[in-house]
């Protein structure tokens, strides 16, 4: 097996990266992402590896180029938060509409306004359905392993659809964390060379991004839908071979403690690590509390979650992000409906909490519950709660 | 051999890679335009292009006017997604993944996607030095929404969001000038060119291609639904354009001004207005101000020749 280092989850990520014998990284900085582009390009700069760095002028053509490196058949990665992502999110759409399979790595930060720089979901749901493969991570190891993996799944022939990995800015970014390397003739066995069926090339003319009429647009996007659909089994796949390779397992949907559970936390990413701690904390107590843990996003696995909630009474869903005027936080949201018109389904009680890096410690965790409780004591589970809003 | 002659015709590439059958409208220089650079370019081309008129006739779904790579993304990032295409393929090439070869790459945009939406990602590209070739073709307006201004449309043409109205002479500013900022970059070829003149044309986009690093070439495409003229016209006013000195062709290599044709004596610029729906409404007194601001602008660029 590979060494174990302490180093920072940005670093990491990016010498996974570097490991990966990318072709092309495209990136434009802004926090909390930076680090891991500043490191790809010392990387790139001192002969660790041998690929084209592109320092572009913006995040729209950051993205843009990513589409061209990919269109010619080169393994593309970039990497962005917040603005960035809304700046390129036209771009980032069509990505997935042309089928190039680009990844990233997304370092999960608020929108502006009023800027902050800190993190939760917001830059992520504005993209929820452009169409991308979308993965919620925990920790540093989880980060690095979710670099071959990317690749993996996005450049298979049956998916050839980009994969943004999501990691939770400075919670996770900038933490010094142990990470077991895995070896680069692992990684080259795990990671087969990329070889696009319908890159651009004299040799093999072919057209692009064309425009359709009505009559085309609908089937189009059904092609695009089962695409994304379809994914799911090479993304369970993948996770198996690395599983096999490095001992490490990752599921769609996970579960902790939650077998006889009568509440079950929900959440994704960095926060299914305080979710656990929680649960045996309230376990010691005597509470009937379990975690469910959503790391694949889209395709959303709903095979997976109804294995996983269908029987519980109550999951308190922690989102990290608001629709204004909407019905709740979207993961709450989604989940309400995936579950409507099922049978037994447990009551889903809503909390926005963790808004732009506002620290969400155990004991706010175990706040929630406890407020949970009485809503369902009181019959009050529609809608949502900002937590630990002031004043 | 560069230079064209009276044998030009017969030098010309016969195959075509953009092929007829697409969707422009009759008379159109600019689909002209783009036949043209692709004779010039030849087979072993890759083709990013904006949202726009040439866009859209030569590519709607399950047809293609292509015969080379092509690929279309957005408006603005025509300039962009040939740098990835660039980037990746050099990359790919140095590692032995696909077998070395000199391809052009190439980026075309309208006067709208170059010289409005996508400005900042051509300076990226262009400053980054990527071996590209980027086309603008300027029919001076936003042609494939309706006739709406850009800043490329000349002082005083009636646009649909320009109108000519009781108050209003139409476009109130003066045409942004593309290829002085794409020279201001330091790159080592720009150009102007105009399929009315299809032998000057061929030769720059040649000359792009074989040139290490980033060329600009302006091309003016006369654009007869948008300019309200006859279809048939679009040669005599691409011609016009340049004998008055409105559009004047020329090229700088390594920062080196050369006029590559130079009208014996310039046509007054009534010549190349009267006609043109667009400037229908234009008054004496306002052709005099356009005539001034011509001359004025056709010494600068003379000068930069180094007189004549
Ligand atoms: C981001 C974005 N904004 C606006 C549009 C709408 N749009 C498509 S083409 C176009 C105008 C194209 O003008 P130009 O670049 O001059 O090309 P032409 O059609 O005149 O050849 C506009 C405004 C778009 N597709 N994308
Ligand atoms: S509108 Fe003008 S530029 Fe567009 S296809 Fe028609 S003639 Fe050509
Ligand atoms: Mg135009």
């Amino acid at each position: 097996m590979g060494v174990r280092k302490g180093i920072e989850v940005s670093l990491a990520i990016s010498e996974a990266v570097a490991q990966c014998n990318v072709d092309l990284i495209a990136a434009y900085p802004i926090t909390p992402q930076t680090h891991i582009v500043e490191h790809l390009s010392e990387i790139v700069a001192n002969g660790e590896l041998d690929a084209e760095f592109v320092p572009v002028e913006s995040e729209h053509s950051a993205m843009s180029v990513c589409c061209g490196s990919a269109a010619v058949g080169a393994r593309t990665f970039t990497s962005t938060s917040s603005q960035g992502l809304a700046l390129m999110s036209e771009i980032f759409i069509i990505a997935s509409a042309m089928r190039l399979p680009v990844v990233m790595a997304l370092a999960n930060r608020s929108l502006s306004s009023p800027l902050s720089i800190w993190n939760d979901h917001t830059d992520t749901m504005l993209v929820r359905d452009a169409g991308w493969i979308q993965v919620f991570i925990e920790n540093g190891q989880e980060a690095y392993d979710h670099m071959p993996w990317a690749f993996r799944v996005a450049e298979d022939p049956d998916v050839l659809l980009p994969v943004a990995v999501n990691i939770d800015g400075f919670i996770l970014t900038h933490m010094i964390e142990p990470v077991e390397y895995i070896e680069d003739s692992v990684i080259k066995k795990y990671l087969p060379e990329f070889k696009y069926p319908i890159a651009l090339h004299p040799d093999n003319p072919l057209s692009m991004g064309c425009f359709a009429m009505p009559e085309l647009y609908t089937e189009a996007q059904k092609a695009r839908d089962n695409a994304v659909v379809n994914s799911y089994s090479t993304i369970v796949k993948a996770w198996k071979e690395w599983e096999q390779l490095t001992g490490r397992s990752y599921h769609p949907i996970e579960t902790y403690r939650a077998d006889d559970a009568d509440y079950c936390i929900v959440t994704m990413g960095s926060y299914g690590e305080t979710a656990m701690e929680v649960v045996d904390m309230l376990r010691e107590e005597g509470e009937k509390v379990g975690a469910v843990k959503i790391r694949l996003w889209r395709p959303f696995p709903f095979d997976d979650f109804y294995k996983a909630v269908l029987g519980k009474n109550h999951l308190v869903v922690i989102d990290r992000a608001i629709s204004f005027g909407g019905p709740g936080g979207p993961v709450a949201s989604e989940l309400r409906s995936a579950l409507y018109s099922k049978q037994g389904a447990p009551k889903v009680i809503n909390y926005v909490a963790g808004l732009a890096g506002r620290d969400v410690s155990r004991h706010d965790f175990k706040n929630i519950l406890l407020d949970a409780k009485e809503k369902v004591q009181r019959g009050e589970m529609e809608g949502y709660t900002l937590y630990g809003l002031r004043g | 051999m560069d230079r064209f002659t009276v044998f030009a015709p017969r030098l010309v590439e016969k195959a075509e890679y953009f092929t007829s059958g697409h969707r422009a409208c009759q008379g159109c220089a600019e689909a002209l335009a783009v036949r043209l650079v692709m004779k010039a370019l030849g087979r072993n081309t890759i083709v990013a292009m904006a949202t726009g008129c040439m866009e859209i006739i030569s590519s709607p779904l399950p047809t293609t006017a292509w015969n080379v790579p092509w690929i279309h993304v957005a408006f603005e990032n025509a300039s962009a997604v040939i740098s990835g295409c660039e980037a990746g393929m050099k990359v790919l090439m140095r590692k032995g993944k696909v077998p070395e070869k000199k391809i052009n790459f190439v980026a075309m945009g309208g006067d709208g996607a170059t010289a409005d939406i996508g400005m900042g990602q051509l300076s990226g590209a262009l400053e980054r030095g990527h071996d590209m070739i980027y086309v603008c073709f300027d029919n001076e307006a936003y042609m494939n929404t309706g006739i709406q201004r850009s800043s490329s449309t000349p002082y005083g043409a009636s646009t649909t969001t320009s109108p000519a109205g009781k108050v209003s002479i139409g476009q109130r500013t003066q045409k942004k000038n593309l290829p002085q900022i794409a020279v201001a970059h330091n790159i080592p070829y720009v150009a102007t060119a105009c399929p009315s003149f299809p032998f000057d044309l061929m030769e720059k986009v040649k000359k792009a291609a074989n040139i290490k690093g980033p060329a600009y070439v302006h091309i003016l495409s006369v654009c007869p639904t948008g300019w309200r003229i006859p279809t048939s016209d679009s040669i005599r006013y691409g011609r016009l354009a340049v004998d008055t000195g409105v559009f004047p062709l020329y090229e700088v290599v390594d920062g080196k001004y050369r006029m590559t044709y130079e009208p014996q004596k310039l046509r007054p610029v009534g010549d190349y207005l009267k006609g043109q729906g667009r400037f229908r409404h234009l008054k004496d007194k306002d052709i005099e101000e356009i005539q001034r601001r011509v001359n004025q602008e056709y010494e600068k660029i003379i000068s930069k020749c180094g007189g004549m």
